[in-house]
């Protein structure tokens, strides 16, 4: 039975107990114990339930291939669901819950699906689920839901209070992790001068190399990582982490990195987790090795575990787990044997799968008096809830017949070991199968390539084959030294430390075991623990036809749940080889992709998220509007009012207060997020004309012109009005979203097709803050202000003026976007809030009053003016807006004219613009379609038309609209049946859409 | 993420400063060209494995265009030259065809 043993564990300190619990029951365990060991070390081996059966599961492994143990940590808000047991380091008070069953881990009802497992198949979800049809929303997908799945999603509404943070690394070499490959090579960059940094995923240095028990250098492996740590850390040139795990190796050198700052110490300040974006000119992956599971019935039960996972606890946690029979194809194995026994644990058997076992460790492990039996596998794993016993056959047999049955608490098996090439694969390594050592391992001639097209990644270690500690030092210091010597640096890496390590012999390719086991065995046998993945489902995929291993894999799910095939992914495609009769090296792998192991979804976002999420932009008077009830409308990043509510007001009435206020005293607009691009220069007209469909080297100083721009599609992308300041200088206006896009457009066209003219653009956006002042009495406001001349002959309409303001310098624009007497008023950004108040000041008793984008919306609805995104949607021309009057007919060229010529584009049946009365005075609701009788061939019903604008005006005391309508314009006074919602009809008739001021006299005003 | 470098400033930096600008060296075809012209102009782009030229606008950066000579496969960047031209530079064509001999060149 698992318990903890009396003395030793390097990495526990007895002096130190922590408390913790798991489901609410109370146990504790010792500093430096991963939440695995501490369950582990008082007895609690069952740890969760099987994602499809629901069979008992309890740890595999001791690192981050983990695919069992998984559990949600923490309470409410801080709940996390699916961590690792393994990965987790202990602390007091950690909270615990295991998942995935009902309505008990001891006892779980879903089990049942576990006595009917041909029920789940490969592909189950597509053969079952076909039919009936209605069938799946209302009984399959709920039961589904209920019984699949691993942990539950944090709450919805919760919000995660820790903080997470984004950092930006540089390095020469940057070596991902930091077992004894990993400290060899960064020591040999970081001696050779290279900027060294230096990542591992775990607490600790030396990766498995003292549980291993090599000596390097004459010295335990424990001293010479002490040592070579404090080498490290003495050299300026090379910084270390701890707990940082190499996620992604990416395009051109770029690595991201997630380091868990602070996971194991809730409540201390600063970030929880910290996720690092790494530009280095040569990665090393010293990311170790893999050990692979057997594939034998019954492998999946609570208490049959990796050889070496066993011997990790044994080393570092002192924990055991009791009697246990070991089951090897290799020699390595072995070692946990060995390791038990000197324990004073009892091991009754070690299976080799091999004919012979006569290597230096099965020797010592006979010297220690424990049996071995060569030629022999598990037939069956006995027990319910943990293992109780095992059965062994001939490995060559059927296994229709057991040898021998011992009693035993745990089996601890090892099927070789596979490179972590995880990271070597991310940006295109290429692997080669090695036969000998049964594994793929990187082709260091097809490495991952960087900017400059040579190689920028190279693995150091059992990451790039190198099993045994001999050859890994060696090989990792040749690659810490090449790396550093591409970077440039020229210093003496010295020398490669040496190790002794017992020789291995070669071990036997066994995929499942016994080599012919019968149906009833391998329905037993699990690849992919997590995804309850069996050998007879990817044999049954084989049988059905999927042959890519891509194909198998997403049909099967092998290899897909959250620790992405770790420990399955060899196996099961050495399976699939199998039944395809083919080697292996011809199925290949499945992809690798990012991120290593699964990282929170806080640390990706960082600091972005509230406030922080994007910038903000605030004109000048954006305080004032925050004061004064302003409810904001996002647009880009600004953020504009789209009315200002007043004590007992809703939305609606603030919205009418303001449009009859401007319509009838005055209304005033912060306007200063209208796009302001100065364009100046010998052939500043000549550069316009080809981005206006209007002609524009024909304006006059002093005077203003209303143009619009097309795509070389000939849609309309944006519209405004054109200020011609002087002889080559123009100051053009574009709509508040599209001021940045605008400007690009013109910079495009400027660098990349005509540069050889000579112009010069400038985005004057936010040097100066705009205002409308509009309505009836905007002048007389004016006017009291003082400085200038603004009376109808001076400054007639579309004219503009420079001059003084109230003692502000002013550029005064007789425009108007309402329809009514308006002037915007340019001032610099810096006197905006200034000149702001001074207009709210002096207008008090002529009834002035802002108005938000709400109110400017009705107001050139009203008047029949199109907006950019209402009236256009990328697909629209000017024609189809009844613009054609702002179309240039003289010139030769401009963006947009061949586009328009095209035959789809002078289709006389296009939707066009006209205005829209409901019967009943109703405001249509936005984007809603007319209706014509008939259904087209998708069965929908038939369209010729659809509202691009819709409102209530409050001048007029009824709803109002534009719309898109097929040959609308002549089809006035035609009545068109609109859809509302539930199957509604609302009857509209076709008029012009200018409602308000018809002949402009307000305008001109 | 790729790095480039851009020619005008000569700062090498991250993808994100950069802005993509699709195929590099069209033609344009304005009006009075043909259907077929016009439709190729607009619609019709390249899209090989293997060498391609992109348009790059250092938007957080200087500002200006470049045309990028890359390798869709390998990620590789033979180079990087101003977008003031109506061809690939003979220094370029000659960086890829060293590199990719099997290259058919530009066109």
């Amino acid at each position: 039975m698992s318990r903890r043993l009396a003395s030793g564990g390097r990495l526990i300190d007895r002096a130190r107990p922590l408390k913790f619990t798991f489901n609410d029951q109370h146990m504790s365990g010792f500093a430096g114990d991963t939440l695995a060991s501490a369950m582990l070390g008082r007895g609690q081996v069952l740890a969760g339930r099987s994602f499809k059966y629901h069979r008992p599961r309890g740890v595999v492994a001791s690192g981050a291939e983990e695919p069992n143990a998984l559990v949600g940590l923490g309470k409410g808000e801080r709940f996390e669901p699916n961590q690792r047991t393994t990965t987790t380091e202990l602390f007091d008070g950690l909270s615990a819950t295991s998942q995935n069953h009902w309505p008990s881990l001891e006892f779980d009802l879903l089990a049942a699906n576990n006595l009917v497992p041909q029920f789940l198949t490969a592909g189950f979800y597509y053969k079952t689920f076909l039919r009936p049809r209605a069938f799946w929303k209302h009984v399959y997908e709920p039961i589904i839901r209920r019984s699949a799945g691993l942990g539950r999603a944090p709450d919805a509404e919760s919000r995660d209070p820790d903080r997470y943070e984004l950092v930006y690394g540089f390095a020469d070499v940057l070596v991902i992790g930091g077992g004894v490959a990993g400290l060899q090579a960064a020591l040999a960059a970081g001696r050779a001068g290279a900027r060294v940094m230096l990542w591992e995923q775990t607490a600790h240095w030396g990766g498995r190399a003292p549980v291993d028990g090599v000596e390097i250098d004459g010295q335990p492996a424990d001293s010479w990582i002490k040592s070579a740590v404090e080498a490290l850390e003495g050299m300026e040139n090379v910084s270390l982490r701890l707990r940082c795990m190499g996620a992604g190796v990416h395009d051109h050198g770029y690595v991201l990195g997630n380091e868990r700052v602070a996971d194991h110490l809730p409540g201390a300040s600063g970030p929880r987790q910290r996720l690092w974006r790494v530009r280095a000119d040569r990665v090393i992956t010293a990311t170790g090795a893999i050990e692979r599971p057997l594939s034998f019935a019954g492998n999946d039960l609570p208490g049959v575990m990796l050889a070496s996972a066993v011997r990790d606890y044994v080393v570092n946690w002192a924990v055991s787990p009791g009697r246990t029979v070991v089951v090897t194809n290799n020699d390595d194995a072995y070692r946990t044997a060995i390791a038990l026994k000197e324990a004073g644990e009892d091991v009754p058997v070690i299976a080799d799968a091999r004919d012979e076992a006569t290597g230096a460790l099965p020797q010592k492990a006979r010297d220690l008096g424990i049996r071995i039996m060569t030629g022999t596998g598990v037939q069956k794993v006995k027990g319910g809830k943990t293992v109780t016993g095992v059965a062994l056959c001939r490995i060559d047999s059927d296994g229709s017949t057991h040898t021998e049955v011992l009693d035993c608490d745990a089996v601890a098996m090892s099927g070789g070991w596979s490179p972590v090439v995880h990271l070597w694969s991310h940006c295109g390594g290429k692997l080669i199968w090695d036969d000998a050592q049964a594994f793929f391992r990187p082709d260091p001639d097809r490495p991952p390539l960087g900017h400059d097209g040579a190689g920028f990644v190279a693995c150091a270690g059992a990451a790039s084959g190198a099993l045994g500690a001999g050859d890994g030092l060696a090989d990792a210091h040749a690659a810490g030294a090449a790396a550093a010597r591409d970077t440039g640096a020229t210093g003496d890496a010295g020398h490669p430390a040496r190790a002794e390590a017992p020789e291995e012999a070669p071990l036997r390719q066994v995929w499942i075991m016994p080599a012919r086991a019968g149906y009833a065995l391998r329905m037993k046998m699990w690849l992919d623990f997590q995804n309850d993945v069996k050998v007879s489902d990817v044999q049954l995929a084989a049988r059905e036809g999927y042959h890519s291993v891509e194909h198998t894999k997403r049909y099967t799910t092998l290899g897909m749940a959250t620790d992405q095939g770790k420990l399955s992914n060899i196996n099961g495609l050495a399976v699939l080889s199998d039944a395809l009769d083919q080697p292996i090296p011809a199925t290949g792998t499945t992809t690798f992709r990012p991120p290593y192991t699964p990282i929170t979804l806080g640390a990706i976002s960082g600091e972005a998220k509230g406030d922080l999420f994007q910038p903000l932009r605030r004109t000048p008077m954006h305080d004032w509007h925050a004061a004064n009830g302003v409810h904001w409308e996002p647009v880009g990043q600004w953020r504009r009012p789209f009315a200002y509510l007043r004590a007992g007001e809703d939305v609606h009435q603030s919205v009418n207060r303001e449009v009859l206020n401007a319509r009838s005293n005055i209304g005033l607009l912060d306007a200063s997020t209208l796009g302001k691009i100065l364009v100046s220069g010998p052939d500043a007209g000549r550069f316009l004309d080809m981005l206006y469909t209007n002609m524009m080297s024909t304006l006059r100083p002093g005077k203003c012109r209303y143009g619009l721009m097309c795509n070389e599609n000939g849609f309309l992308m944006d519209d405004g009005v054109v200020a011609r300041l002087d002889e080559q200088s123009f100051l053009v206006h574009t709509t508040s979203g599209g001021a940045d896009h605008i400007h690009g457009w013109m910079e495009d066209w400027l660098q990349c097709e005509w540069w050889d003219w000579k112009v010069h653009t400038v985005n004057l956006t936010e040097q100066f803050a705009q205002i409308a002042v509009v309505g009836p009495k905007a002048r007389a406001l004016l006017e009291r202000l003082g400085g200038m001349d603004l009376s109808r002959e001076a400054l007639p309409f579309m004219g503009w003026a420079e001059g003084t303001l109230g003692g502000v310098r002013a550029r005064v624009f007789r425009i108007s976007f309402s329809g009514e007497l308006s002037f915007e008023v340019a001032v610099p950004a810096a006197q905006g809030r200034a000149f702001w108040d001074m207009l709210l000041h002096q207008g008090r008793d002529l009834g002035v009053m802002p108005y938000g984008t709400e109110a400017l919306h009705i107001l050139r609805a009203e008047k029949g003016f199109i907006m950019i995104g209402d009236e256009t949607d990328g697909t629209v021309i000017p024609q189809d807006l009844n613009l054609n009057w702002a179309i240039s007919k003289k010139k030769d060229d401009f963006l947009g004219k061949r586009g328009m010529e095209r035959v789809a584009m002078t289709d006389p049946d296009r939707w066009k613009l006209v205005g829209l009365e409901t019967l009943d005075g109703s405001v249509l609701p936005h984007g809603a379609l007319a209706v014509v009788e008939g259904v087209n061939a998708n069965g929908q019903a038939q369209t010729e038309g659809r509202v691009t604008s819709s409102y209530y005006s409050a001048t007029l005391g009824r709803g109002i609209a534009m719309a898109l309508v097929r040959r609308g314009p002549d089809r006035m006074g035609e009545v068109l049946r609109f859809a509302g919602a539930h199957d509604a009809r609302i009857e509209a008739r076709i008029v012009d859409p200018v409602l308000h001021d018809k002949d402009g006299e307000k305008l001109h005003g | 993420m790729l790095l480039l470098t851009c020619p005008h400033c000569g700062v090498t930096a991250e993808e994100t400063e950069f802005a993509p600008g699709g195929e590099a060296h069209l033609k344009r075809f304005g009006p009075g060209s043909d259907d077929d012209a016009f439709e190729a102009y607009m619609f019709n782009r390249k899209n090989p494995m293997g060498v391609h030229f992109e348009r790059w606008r250092h938007a957080y950066g200087c500002g200006k265009w470049f045309i990028a000579a890359r390798c869709t496969v390998t990620l590789e960047v033979f180079g990087t030259y101003p977008a003031q031209t109506t061809e690939p530079p003979a220094g370029i064509v000659e960086t890829i065809k060293a590199k990719r001999p099997e290259w058919e060149g530009y066109k």
